[in-house]
């Protein structure tokens, strides 16, 4: 009894010692970290004016322009994704999902309704976790991946609206004929799912304007 | 467990093969018996949970759910869960070929219910 008590003492100082440690290390990148952002901020021209555009918007009524300008970072994010699987480009692959990664943190559901701003805050916690592990996987993996995050942007644009004509495809044949979903801004069928195995297997299933 | 009316064999066979990497579950016998393990262990159970944890199912909103769903089917089918590693040490976590149809079958369903 008396022993094992001293042995969670001694384990708790060692534990306190541990993360005092760590803490102050943390500090330390993090500061590292800001200095670095404010550079990048700095010489990113076009960051800023999207910043700009941003805080003029009104609160409340936001046109249909403005939403789907919300979006537009993550859809074509998502579609650098789609055409590198599309080519069998596994570290392109990574790579998008690396910055969507990125422009799903940068959303910003403010501007949204209440209702809106909770199904874009579910959408956008799922689809990063899909973009974190395309960003380190396999393509195999990576294509599993493609598919739930491809009806998270569908959900997506179904409440924010998009820029440009969207297409819906579909082939049946992925994922042991489960079939599988995608969007693209070209008609013609170039499937992400199969890339140079079966480029074409698919149909366009609606038209997302 | 994943939700009120989990058939008690499809429970067991997820506690035997996915508990302790997949849950708050933190009652191993054999955990402290041999250091290299343990640390194997430790990181990997600090890690699959982040990835999956069964006790916080409730908490997962509907997609949430249906994303990790997914991703349980795709593990299983791939023979990459439970880690093979894993199994090595503990064959009784290994699924046999009936046992894995019997959690596909059953997740497959609440996939589709959702
Ligand atoms: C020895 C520990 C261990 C066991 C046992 C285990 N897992 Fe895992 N699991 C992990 C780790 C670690 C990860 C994250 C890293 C990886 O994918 O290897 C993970 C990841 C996962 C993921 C996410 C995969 C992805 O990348 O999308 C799923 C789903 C999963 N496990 C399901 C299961 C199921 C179902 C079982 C039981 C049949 C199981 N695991 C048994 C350790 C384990
Ligand atoms: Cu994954």
């Amino acid at each position: 009894m008396r022993k094992s008590n001293v042995t969670t003492g001694i384990l708790a100082m060692a534990i306190i010692t541990l993360s005092a440690t760590s803490c102050k290390d943390k500090k330390k990148v993090q500061e590292n970290q800001e200095g670095h952002q404010t550079e990048q901020m700095e010489d990113s021209g076009h960051m800023d004016g999207a910043m700009e555009d941003h805080s003029q918007m009104d609160h409340d009524n936001m046109n249909h322009g403005e939403m789907a300008m919300m979006s537009s970072e993550v859809i074509a994010d998502y579609l650098t994704l789609k055409n590198a699987l599309v080519s069998d480009d596994k570290d392109g692959a990574a790579k998008a999902g690396e910055k969507l990664e990125g422009s799903l943190k940068n959303f910003d559901t403010s501007k949204f309704s209440d209702e809106q701003q909770d199904e874009l805050k579910d959408i956008i916690e799922d689809a990063t976790e899909h973009a974190e592990h395309i960003a380190k996987s396999d393509i195999g993996h990576q294509r599993e991946h493609f598919k739930t995050l491809s009806k998270d942007v569908v959900d997506m644009v179904a409440i924010t609206g998009t820029e440009n004509t969207l297409y819906e495809q579909y082939c049946p044949m992925y994922d042991n004929n489960k079939g599988g979903a995608w969007l693209s801004m070209n008609e013609e069928i170039k499937n992400p799912y199969f890339g140079d195995k079966m480029l074409t297997c698919g149909k366009v299933q609606r038209e997302i304007n | 467990m994943l939700v009120n009316d989990v058939p008690k064999q499809v429970e067991n066979i997820i506690k035997t093969s996915c508990y302790d990497c997949h849950s708050n579950n933190t009652d191993y016998p054999w955990y402290n018996k041999v250091q290299p393990v343990a640390w194997f262990l430790e990181d990997h159970v600090t890690h699959g949970k982040e990835e999956l944890n069964f006790n916080e199912w409730a908490d997962y909103s509907n997609r949430r759910k249906n994303s990790k769903l997914k991703s349980i089917i795709s593990q299983i089918e791939n023979g990459e869960m439970p880690l093979w590693s894993y199994t090595l040490i503990h064959r009784e976590a290994k699924l046999s070929e009936d046992k894995r149809k019997t959690v596909l079958d059953w997740v497959s369903k609440l996939k589709d219910s959702l």
